[in-house]
């Protein structure tokens, strides 16, 4: 009996958890809007800047827009716990009973379905802009699909430790990018191999255990750090 | 003799090289009701955070039930409401939605239980207005509609008098009062004036010389 109302507060917890960040994110449509505005301008631009010959853009193009996805998430990652920390909140869920670990799964989750994926989702239009044979573009998708929630996952970690220092948005993209670096090479190095014609299971079981260590140990230390900050 | 519910134990804790607190002991029961009194700067939100676990640098040990805080700390922060004095309210929410985020990372929603919170705090008829546009004392208010639900046994609440008016402060003060008969345990600090009949006060400055034992 006590078990089962403890699990049903978790699952209120981490429903009440999901609710206001979203309800955070469509009242603040600014930081829904940037990383897409940004994934855009720099994608149009580089053309432009650059040369628009599809000789040049074809071999460039994976790379470009992984690299663009990258920091547009970024972005977005020095807000994860800011506000919260300065307002208090984090205070009250680190004290909320429930395992920290999964209060900051949720968060950091949907800090992903409201930044990485819409980048995801408008992804193949900019693909085929940048002359991606539609054939790749299944590649390309499942690539960005499973590579984007391990930055949004390894980028909490910086946000965590950075969380009470004055101007930490710096500090997180050398904390970070580091970190997303494997991700980076074998995002796009998957969608070269299939665009080489080369088997591409390797490349995807590699990332996938990427996710799968992102989603296993990142909260850990995102919660570790967090207790840390909050604990002056 | 009762065990305490939460008690301090030789705390001796220092910051920014200035002794806070020297080899001191203290007991809270359950139905206490303490006001933490000191000048500003004296440790008083130190001592609290202290009490709720959030600040860990000190020697010494917090005793919950008569084991240490951090071997019971799940159990510990079930039974917790803190208020602090940073405010948790976001602007860009209606006051219901701060409200129920509020409550529903410590305990299952209500949502009746909600509805008659915000109108003991005098915020009927505001649920959905966005925080932004409240007053100071509103919002204080919204954060404070957790002490009618919060179903906590021990209540630490950090300046929550400040920017609330002169009613709303005899309202708290009677609903502290009935808490405390009810056996919920409340350490606060405040520098208004209270007319509460078992109030124990815990005086901060004079924990260094160590005649705390009033």
């Amino acid at each position: 009996m006590l078990e089962e109302t403890k699990r049903q507060n978790l699952m209120g917890v981490l429903k009440v958890n999901f609710v206001r960040e979203s309800l955070l994110a469509f009242r603040n449509r600014q930081s829904l809007v940037n990383p897409l505005v940004f994934f855009s301008i720099v994608i149009v631009l580089f053309p432009l800047g650059v040369s628009p010959e599809p000789s040049f853009l074809k071999p460039a193009s994976i790379g470009l827009i992984w690299v663009t996805a990258l920091l547009a998430m970024m972005l977005s990652l020095d807000h994860l716990f800011q506000l919260d920390y300065d307002d208090g909140s984090l205070e009250q869920l680190v004290l909320s009973a429930q395992p920290l670990y999964l209060i900051i799964l949720v968060k950091t989750l949907t800090h992903w379905l409201l930044t990485g994926l819409p980048l995801i989702l408008i992804s193949p239009l900019f693909a085929l802009m940048l002359h991606i044979d539609s054939q790749h573009l299944p590649t390309l998708l499942l690539t960005l699909l499973i590579g984007t929630p391990v930055i949004s996952l390894i980028g909490g970690v910086g946000a965590a430790l950075t969380v009470s220092l004055r101007s930490g948005g710096v500090l997180i993209s050398l904390l970070v990018l580091p970190l997303t670096i494997p991700i980076l090479i074998f995002g796009s190095g998957t969608v070269q191999a299939s665009i080489d014609g080369l088997p591409i299971s390797g490349h995807l079981a590699i990332m996938l255990l990427m996710l799968v260590l992102s989603i296993t140990l990142a909260p850990f230390a995102t919660a570790a750090a967090l207790k840390m900050s909050v604990s002056n | 003799m009762e065990q305490p519910l939460l008690q301090i134990r030789h705390l001796t804790c220092e910051r920014d090289d200035r002794d806070l607190f020297n080899d001191f002991d203290y007991k809270f029961s359950a139905g206490d009701i303490v006001q933490v009194e000191g000048e500003n700067g004296s440790g008083k939100t130190t001592l609290l955070r202290i009490l709720s676990g959030l600040y860990t640098s000190y020697q010494g040990d917090i005793l919950y039930k008569g084991e240490p805080l951090s071997e019971r700390s799940s159990e510990f922060q079930s039974d917790l409401l803190l208020i602090g004095h940073k405010l948790p309210i976001k602007s860009s929410l209606t006051v219901l939605e701060n409200l129920r985020f509020l409550i529903g990372i410590k305990q299952t929603v209500n949502e009746k239980a909600l509805f008659s919170a915000l109108e003991a705090v005098g915020l009927k008829g505001y649920e959905y207005s966005l925080c932004q546009n409240l007053s100071a004392g509103q919002q204080r208010r919204v954060s404070l509609a957790r002490l009618y639900i919060s179903d906590a046994r021990i209540w630490i609440l950090d300046e929550i008098f400040t920017a609330i008016d002169l009613k709303g402060v005899t309202q708290l003060e009677a609903l502290l009062q009935k808490k405390s008969t009810e056996g919920v345990m409340i350490i606060f600090t405040t520098h208004h004036k209270l007319s509460i009949p078992n109030l124990k006060t815990l005086c901060v400055n004079s924990l260094l010389t160590g005649n705390n034992h009033a």
